[in-house]
């Protein structure tokens, strides 16, 4: 376990230390919400039901604009090699790259939702189903992001490639994620959706450190 | 006596064959100095050693136990082209993470080894701040601080001034004499006790 918490420390504190790398994909997260109701419409009933999908999309974009620099680095300086060549267990050090990852990713976005969710005219029961489906389902997308970033580390200008291979298996998350939130607002039942992703984050969290372990190793070859 | 037995490897990159039925033994206290021409395929042994590589075929026992089990992997020392430094962190900080990744050691001497390489008063400096050759050097003081018996040092000259060669050389000399065993690719000449060589 001390191998976790060391990966975990070092990583935050680099970004820490450079933190444009993580505050660009979370400006573009506030930036490009903020422009909707200026480029569609003020009306608050139009905001109202477009929000889910729209904090939701950017918040899936954002992650996905800062997947690439989970492993480059540590790839581009040969730290990479020393973490494979380690003793410990591989899947450990790598989940705790994602977890760092996702505290500098999807844990600000949960944070700055409430805030976007009033500029969007959520009520405050939404606003919390919205936080509660982020809370779930943000860490999916680092642990399955993961995946497609150990497949690519090697192919340097991998966005678009990385793009086109995460995304799809972004899509499920998306669609439980805002129809919760959709749902809620009208008071229907989201208990199904909650189910789902919890049970894609359990998913995730078990399998993708060994998934991307695997993915790594071959992509070093 | 730790003794590395590598058996007929061979190594295909694409369409080229590296090298094939490659097979040599190393005993505690010998340095193998592996030369070749550019694209040889002298890293790729040195990976395909250090377990970072898979070979088509072969096999590698290193003490009893087969590349990429726990042992063989706590009992090997890695040092490839890049110094895996993090430009972000400093001398302490980039040694500390790495020797967390290689070894069991409980506390080791940062400062001593920094000292050993002549960088002294550099602990605090971060990683992005120092040259090439500063940078090698850091990657380099590892020699003082790992107790793995089996070193692979790919290019581990490059950069360094003839006085940080020489630091090297020794170190190298005192890891075999005491049992430590040393693979090591270079272009340059090297002054060093027991050294065979083979070339691919």
């Amino acid at each position: 376990m001390n191998i976790f918490f060391a990966t975990l420390r070092r990583d935050l504190k680099m970004a820490f230390r450079n933190p444009s790398s993580f505050l660009n994909p979370l400006m573009f997260f506030v930036i490009s919400i903020s422009l909707f109701p200026i480029a569609i419409s003020p009306d608050a009933e139009t905001l109202m039901n477009i929000a889910p999908g729209i904090i939701w999309v950017i918040a899936m974009l954002s992650v996905l604009l800062s997947l690439n620099s989970m492993f480059h680095y540590d790839y581009d300086n040969g730290v990479l090699e020393q973490i494979i060549i380690s003793h410990h267990s591989l899947p450990i050090i790598l989940l705790a790259k994602t977890i760092a990852h996702w505290i500098l990713s999807g844990f600000p976005i949960i944070l700055l939702s409430p805030l976007l969710g009033i500029t969007l005219f959520l009520d405050s029961k939404s606003i919390y189903i919205l936080m509660l489906t982020l809370c779930l389902a943000t860490p999916c997308l680092s642990l399955i992001g993961s995946i497609g970033v150990s497949l690519l580390v090697s192919i340097k200008n991998s966005g678009m490639l990385l793009s086109l291979l995460i995304l799809p298996l972004y899509i499920p998350i998306l669609i439980f994620a805002t129809s919760a939130v959709s749902q809620s607002q009208f008071n229907l039942p989201i208990n199904g959706q909650l189910y789902f992703l919890g049970s894609i984050l359990i998913f995730s969290l078990i399998s993708a450190p060994f998934i991307s372990a695997v993915a790594l190793r071959i992509s070093m070859e | 006596m730790s003794k590395l037995t590598v058996k007929n490897l061979s190594c295909q990159r694409g369409y080229n064959l590296l090298f094939e039925n490659l097979s040599f033994e190393l005993n505690s206290g010998e340095v193998l100095k592996i030369s070749g021409q550019n694209g040889s395929g002298k890293t790729s042994l040195l990976k395909i050693i250090a377990g970072l590589n898979t070979s088509e075929l072969g096999s590698i026992i290193f003490s009893q136990s087969k590349s990429n089990s726990e042992k063989y992997q706590l009992e090997t020392l890695y040092l490839g082209h890049y110094a895996a430094l993090s430009s972000e962190l400093n001398c302490i900080e980039n040694l500390e993470y790495l020797t967390n990744l290689g070894t069991e050691i409980i506390s080791p001497n940062f400062h001593a080894a920094l000292k050993e390489v002549g960088l002294k008063n550099y602990e605090n400096e971060l990683a992005a701040r120092l040259s090439a050759g500063q940078k090698r050097r850091v990657a380099l003081s590892l020699l003082f601080i790992s107790q793995s018996k089996l070193w692979l040092l790919d290019e581990p000259f490059t950069a360094l001034d003839s006085n940080g060669i020489k630091i090297i050389e020794n170190q190298i000399e005192k890891h075999c004499s005491k049992g430590g065993l040393c693979i090591l690719t270079t272009h340059q000449d090297c002054n060093i006790k027991n050294l065979r060589e083979i070339s691919l």
